[in-house]
């Protein structure tokens, strides 16, 4: 508790939105090699309490604007899998990387920002890429009702099964063949766009719905959207050892992965 | 309907680095100039500002500052025999688009070709006889020298600051630079940058077998620098989202920093952006040029007659432009016959991963794009190639330039693709991973090339352009061998597991490569084979010149935009002190 004050107080006092130089959070120019200055603690996947301007319920849940509810079953339950929590930390699950894919699918990325889509569609070589005209909203819709209807009919949805069944299903997913046809979709496209953009919400700022509290960036020292290393730059071997900082942070260093909630820098 | 314009002296299609400077000379001698651009008007503030430029999903992944591809890709196959299909997302490399062009989100990374570059074909036949090259190979000299361009590399290098240590003064070498590098009449005007952990690593193993190691020449400044138009920039504080961002800090060598406060205060310069050129327009003869045709970003249709038109867009846009305008002949891979498309080249990119120890602190977020230190022992022809069965080679260096993870999370290669193995592999080796690449020459082949496609089109109606590309064997010959040089430095570093990855085929479009795209409007002293003449003047219709990469017969071991830079003064002077005061052939066919 008395270090996650201390960070915090540290993170305000420096401006969150300001550059700041990355000198102050060094240790000394002949600290040891390798040897971390100041503590690294990872923090808990569930939202802290004493971090949001309001404090946040512990069983807060993404709302599903885009995915139904067996849907978001499969989604759930697929990422838990894809990456999975560990002892170092949570995974897609706990990153709320759902939530970024319900966000992603819903908006403008689903519906076919940045793909050409004009006709006519032929199926090309590996090397001239993806040819459907699914968008991806259309794609994830068409393939989690084929997946669903399946596995239905086989009598146990995904969210059921034994993580090694799950892991097992995804294989075979990622493998695809011919008679893996999901309604029009070869699922081997459909499990490497789910992948893709798992990493991508694992990943990617907490403004826009997964890595949330930063929990990705946390678990391999990756600052963020931090802008300043000209100090730390040529002192090999130092660890950075800082409070990350995320595009959806204010000016307190408060988060809000709530995307109802401005953040305002 | 179309609106005639009043008609001006020159008109310049782009308004990116080549346009930038191009116009800023002409309107400063007088000219009345248009630059039209499709893109939209954009500067360092408000536009570039942080935090919000430092999204990688926004900017990396969702190509935030590219072309269009909605309205605008580029149709591909492998080879000729196959149907070219639309790239229906940007993957291996991304042009821009809007003020300022690509620049605006390159690295930085600023090198002169080299003296034999510029007379390959000759220099080659010398030294290893005139059998020695596949006859596949369509590499030919450039018609213009290095020692002709090296006032407009030196010229170029000052306007941007670039931040290195010269190894080679007036023909005197000096300690810490590149020893390798064809003579320079000056050093640097800035300092290299700081050193990042990765190039140091690499320096220290690269000298301990010979090598020559020296800090990679950066357009992110080492420290504030007033250039001689009067426009100042400031030092590279490190940020780590260089290449595909725009910075933020003043610091990166781009149009808006160098030379458009310059530029957009003459009078004699009119910048129109939102206006996609449709076509150069010719007189009946189909010798001389009018002017152009566009459409605004309401969609309404103008015709802009001028004088001379200037094409100063990105390499494949320059190419496209022709084609689309009957201004040269197209080239046919099949009878070897006509010029524009032909010869279009790339770069062919392999890569090593050194992976250490936990207690070795990489910190691979604390970067610039051009930051870290590289070798030319094995780059361009600096090293025996008799016996070895191809041309070219590659610069190696760790020349790391960020640790943004949704792309960068280097792992093992026989690690999992996802699960549990996955994500502790990753958490185990994010910040303990040494990275360099090996930046090697693409050789162009016969059956290479850019033409037009049959059935797409862009969201104006017009063809896209098509691309026919796959990696010559000579170049898969060369990446396999500068890759297992890498590795071996990498094993010199003391890392625990060294990983090469050396550039195979197919060419796909779906992994980034590199966005050096080269040729297709090749220069150079033969109508055959060449688009235009060695001031970069249109063989068949002289009040046109092409400007860009699109010029390069070749491409060679580094990066192309210090060599285009050199260029476009190149041209510059030759149009100021020549073309424009006695308009007509600079060089007779």
């Amino acid at each position: 508790m008395s270090d996650k004050i201390t960070r915090r107080l540290f993170v305000s006092s420096m401006g969150a939105a300001s550059i700041a130089s990355a000198s102050a959070l060094l240790g000394p120019p002949d600290a040891a090699a390798g040897e971390p200055v100041g503590s690294h603690q990872v923090d808990s996947p569930q939202v802290d309490s004493q971090r949001g301007g309001s404090a946040a319920p512990e069983n807060l849940k993404p709302t599903y604007t885009f995915f139904n509810s067996a849907e978001a079953q499969f989604i759930e339950a697929a990422c838990d899998r894809l990456i999975p929590a560990d002892e170092l930390g949570p995974g897609a699950l706990g990153a709320w990387v759902p939530n970024y894919l319900d966000k992603q699918l819903g908006g403008a990325w689903g519906n076919g920002e940045r793909l050409y889509r004009s006709g006519p569609w032929i199926a090309g070589t590996p090397s001239q890429g993806y040819q459907l005209p699914f968008t991806p909203a259309e794609l994830f819709r068409a393939a989690l009702g084929a997946i669903n209807r399946s596995l239905r009919a086989r009598g146990s949805p995904f969210s059921d099964l034994s993580p090694e069944s799950q892991d097992d299903y995804l294989r075979t997913l990622a493998k695809g063949g011919p008679d893996l046809d999901l309604d029009g979709v070869p699922s081997e496209v459909f499990f490497d766009l789910l992948l893709k953009m798992t990493v991508e919400g694992f990943f990617s700022d907490p403004a826009y719905g997964g890595n949330r509290d930063m929990v990705a960036w946390r678990m391999i020292g990756f600052p963020g959207a931090y802008a300043d290393y000209y100090d730390a730059i040529d002192r090999h071997g130092v660890k950075f050892d800082r409070e990350p900082m995320s595009l959806a942070e204010d000016s307190r260093g408060h988060l809000h992965a709530d995307p109802n909630i401005p953040a305002h820098l | 309907m179309t609106e005639r314009l009043k008609e001006v002296d020159v008109v310049i299609i782009g308004v990116g680095m080549v346009g930038s400077i191009v116009g800023k000379e002409l309107a400063a001698a007088g000219y009345k100039v248009v630059g039209l651009e499709r893109g939209q008007a954009r500067y360092t503030a408000p536009d570039f500002q942080g935090p919000a430029i430092h999204d990688e999903l926004r900017f990396d992944i969702r190509k935030a500052l590219m072309q269009d591809n909605t309205r605008e890709p580029v149709t591909f196959r492998n080879h000729g025999s196959e149907r070219a299909l639309p790239i229906r997302r940007w993957e291996s490399f991304l042009p821009g688009t809007g003020l300022g062009g690509s620049m605006v989100h390159w690295n930085g990374q600023t090198y002169r070709f080299q003296a034999n570059d510029f007379e390959l074909a000759t220099r080659t036949r010398q030294r290893y006889g005139k059998d020695f090259l596949d006859p596949n190979l369509t590499i030919q000299d450039w018609g213009v020298t290095y020692d002709e361009l090296e006032p407009h590399f030196d010229r170029f290098e000052y306007l941007l600051g670039t931040s290195g240590k010269a190894g080679n003064i007036k023909g005197k070498i000096q300690p810490g630079g590149d020893p390798h590098e064809s003579p320079r009449s000056r050093d640097y005007p800035t300092p290299p940058m700081k050193e990042h952990f990765q190039g140091a690593m690499f320096r220290k193993a690269a000298a301990s077998l010979g090598y020559h190691p020296f800090p990679q020449p950066s357009s992110n400044l080492s420290q504030p620098y007033t250039n001689p138009e009067g426009v100042k920039l400031n030092a590279c504080v490190f940020c780590g989202f260089c290449e595909r961002y725009a910075c933020e800090h003043y610091a990166k060598a781009v149009p808006q920093t160098i030379i458009l406060p310059v530029l957009l205060a003459n009078p004699n310069f009119e910048l129109r952006t939102g206006c996609q050129v449709q076509r150069i327009n010719l007189d009946s003869t189909k010798k001389k040029a009018t002017g152009v045709t566009y459409i605004d970003a309401a969609g309404r249709e103008f015709e802009q007659p001028a004088s001379l038109v200037i094409t100063a867009s990105f390499a494949l846009n320059n190419v496209r432009m022709l084609l689309l305008s009957g201004v040269g002949k197209p080239y046919d891979p099949n009878t070897g016959k006509g010029v524009v498309g032909r010869n279009y080249a790339y770069q062919t990119m392999s890569s090593v991963s050194a992976f250490f120890d936990e207690n070795v602190i990489i910190n691979p977020f604390m970067a610039s794009g051009a930051s870290g230190t590289l070798i030319n022992d094995f780059a361009g022809d600096n090293f025996d190639h008799s016996g070895l069965g191809f041309i070219g080679g590659s610069f190696i260096g760790a020349v790391n330039t960020n640790g943004r993870p949704i792309q960068y999370h280097p792992v093992p290669p026989d690690t999992p693709p996802w699960g549990k193995a996955w994500k502790q592999a990753v958490v185990k080796h994010y910040n303990h991973t040494v990275q360099f690449s090996c930046h090697g020459s693409s050789i162009a082949q016969r059956q290479n090339y850019l033409d037009l496609d049959p059935t797409y089109r862009d969201a104006w109606g017009q063809p896209l352009l098509r691309m026919t590309f796959d990696f010559p064997e000579n170049d898969l010959k060369m990446a396999a061998y500068v890759t297992a040089k890498a590795v071996e430095i990498g094993k010199a570093m003391g890392a625990k597991q060294v990983a090469g990855s050396p550039r195979k085929g197919p060419y796909t479009t779906q992994q980034y490569q590199t966005t050096h795209n080269t040729g297709g409007t090749v220069m150079g002293n033969d109508p055959s084979t060449s688009v235009v003449n060695r001031y970069l003047q249109s063989w068949d219709v002289p009040n046109v010149f092409v400007i860009g990469a699109s010029n390069y017969p070749q491409n060679a071991s580094w990066n192309p935009t210090g060599t285009l830079g050199a260029l476009t003064y190149w041209a510059v002077e030759a149009l100021k002190n020549k073309y424009l005061k006695n308009p007509g052939r600079l060089v007779s066919a």
